[in-house]
């Protein structure tokens, strides 16, 4: 299972390592990422899977939650299907 | 393969656009909780509800979690409760309704709909008895929802049920006057209602249903405003057609998380029910949608065109998007509900006549409208009258949930609070259907040809 972790707002040093670290920690394998920078709004994508997570996935979002609002970025990690039904036919 | 722009699409559509699922809604057969002794009847009625829907709230907060999808409510539907009075020899309705109302609780859902009759042809056992309680089940719950469907396509209007129900909406309010007269905000009056509605106040559990069932309404009103606002000043075929995309995005949501509900509970899948259901939040609403359109003010004129083409293209979108389509399926018009039909009531653009209008070509009917507090019961009764009929010719449901609202008077606002919102009390004809009304007896069914 997969699933797609966005982290959007303002540009700062260690982003990328603090959630791909907290990724890590939890076992979860970084399979692809995209971002970018328009001004000084980051905007990043990473596609994860979540299969081997060592806490219940809900838990793990919940985290990058806390993580975004200590960071003050607005994160979402969310199961890759919501966008798979949304947007394929 | 995902790209960033759907995704961030999807982030969008949830963060500031107010997408979210409104309500996953279990049905529940009470049809084998039928006992002659009303205490054993009762018993055996919160027995299984709360067996049924023990995981329910857990269920969908999980999805919630997991998929990062706002699902704002878990309910409750069941078999309409005069069928299961039939059976009772001490036909105390209210009794039934505290136990409803306790199981609702215990399930930890916010609305438990079915406190229901049908009475579209007449009164069988059990049904007068409940439609009599209906005012003090209210009063003495919290949780539980009634509907009564007086009318329907196949066997007209049941005009006594009709009176019954004006002489009924009076009451309930009178009887919650000291609490914003709330009783009248959990009853609805339909014509051919739908038997698996997942929205309350309607929902109920109906006959042919099996005997668990999850049923989903999605939402998204501001999703569709934004849609359009982007797109700038395009033609109509072109605002259609966007909002056909974007119904069927928001559908395949609501069928995505209607399938993994009815997965994890172990429940059959029933339907989606493709409606634009408003919140009194800034953003949600439907009113909104049809001045980004281009009016001035919904209930203007132009507004039952927008309207009937927003509802039209809601449906053609979701259609493909789930595999079952039911309930109400339409954009809601409820007035004190949606921010934008709040400030069209209170600017006077928007009257109960046009939103009569309205209701011949969108989803259910007269909805969440204040009246005044000294409206009489044949008034109501006619304006039920008024709604049915249109429902029973054009072979749609319609519905009514007026509040009379006690000691106001036209200009004067009435609040519900929370997701039932609040809203200007709306003028209404003066003049008296009393005779019409007294009269009784039933319309008849209309002809399915000839149809001019």
């Amino acid at each position: 299972m997969r699933a797609v972790i966005t982290v959007l707002g303002k540009d700062m040093v260690g982003i990328l390592a603090r959630v791909s670290s907290e990724c890590a920690e939890h076992n979860i394998n970084v399979v692809e990422v995209t971002q970018s920078i328009l001004q000084d709004m980051f905007a990043m994508i990473m596609m994860v899977e979540i299969d081997k997570c060592d806490i219940p996935f809900p838990d793990f979002a919940d985290k990058l939650t806390a993580i975004g609002e200590e960071m003050h970025l607005v994160i979402h990690t969310m199961h890759e299907d919501i966008f798979n039904a949304m947007h394929t036919i | 393969m995902l790209n960033a722009h759907d995704i961030l699409e999807t982030i969008r559509m949830i963060d500031n656009e107010h997408l979210d699922v409104r309500t996953i809604t279990m049905g529940i057969s009470l049809l084998d909780c039928c006992h002659s002794e009303i205490d054993v009847a009762c018993t055996r009625i919160y027995d299984k509800i709360t067996r049924c829907a023990k995981d329910l709230v857990k269920t969908g907060e999980q999805i919630e979690r997991e998929f990062g999808i706002p699902i704002i409510h878990k309910r409750i539907s069941v078999t309409p409760i005069a069928m299961i009075l039939a059976s009772c020899d001490d036909r105390d309705a209210v009794k039934i309704a505290k136990t409803l109302d306790r199981a609702a609780v215990d399930c930890g859902v916010n609305f438990l709909g079915g406190f229901s009759a049908l009475v579209q042809k007449g009164f069988g056992p059990g049904d007068r008895e409940l439609i009599e309680a209906i005012p003090e089940a209210l009063a003495a719950t919290d949780r539980v929802c009634s509907s009564v469907n007086i009318g329907s396509t196949k066997t007209g209007i049941n005009m006594d049920a009709v009176a019954l129900m004006g002489q009924t909406v009076r009451r309930a309010a009178e009887m919650t006057a000291d609490r914003g007269c709330i009783g009248p905000a959990k009853l609805v009056v339909f014509c051919n209602a739908p038997e698996d509605n997942p929205f309350m106040a309607g929902a109920f559990h109906g006959a042919g249903e099996p005997d668990c069932v999850i049923n989903v309404g999605v939402s998204g009103p501001g999703v569709v405003r934004a849609a359009i606002a982007e797109a700038g000043d395009c033609d109509l075929t072109a605002v259609a057609d966007l909002i056909k995309k974007t119904a069927f995005k928001i559908t395949r949501m609501g069928q995505l998380v209607a399938t993994e509900a009815s997965k994890r509970l172990g429940v059959p899948f029933g339907i989606v029910d493709l409606s634009l259901a408003p919140t009194p939040a800034v953003g949600d609403s439907v009113a909104h949608i049809l001045e980004e359109m281009g009016l001035e003010c919904c209930g203007c004129h132009g507004t039952t065109a927008a309207l009937a083409l927003l509802n039209d293209a809601v449906k053609k979108g979701g259609m493909m998007a789930s595999s079952h389509v039911g309930g109400l399926s339409g954009a809601f018009i409820p007035v004190t509900e949606d921010a934008g039909m709040i400030a069209a009531a209170r600017c006077g653009g928007l009257s109960i006549e046009k939103l009569e209008a309205m209701t011949a070509v969108c989803s259910v009917g007269l909805d969440m409208i204040n009246v005044p507090g000294d409206t009489p019961a044949e008034v109501i009764a006619a304006i039920i009258a008024d709604e049915a009929a249109i429902g029973m010719v054009n072979s749609k449901t319609t519905a009514v949930r007026v509040i009379p609202a006690i000691g106001k008077d036209v200009g004067d606002e009435l609040s519900f609070g929370g997701l039932l919102g609040g809203g200007p009390v709306m003028p209404l004809s003066s003049y008296s259907p009393a005779r019409f009304i007294g009269r009784g007896g039933r319309i008849p069914a209309p002809m399915q040809s000839l149809k001019n």
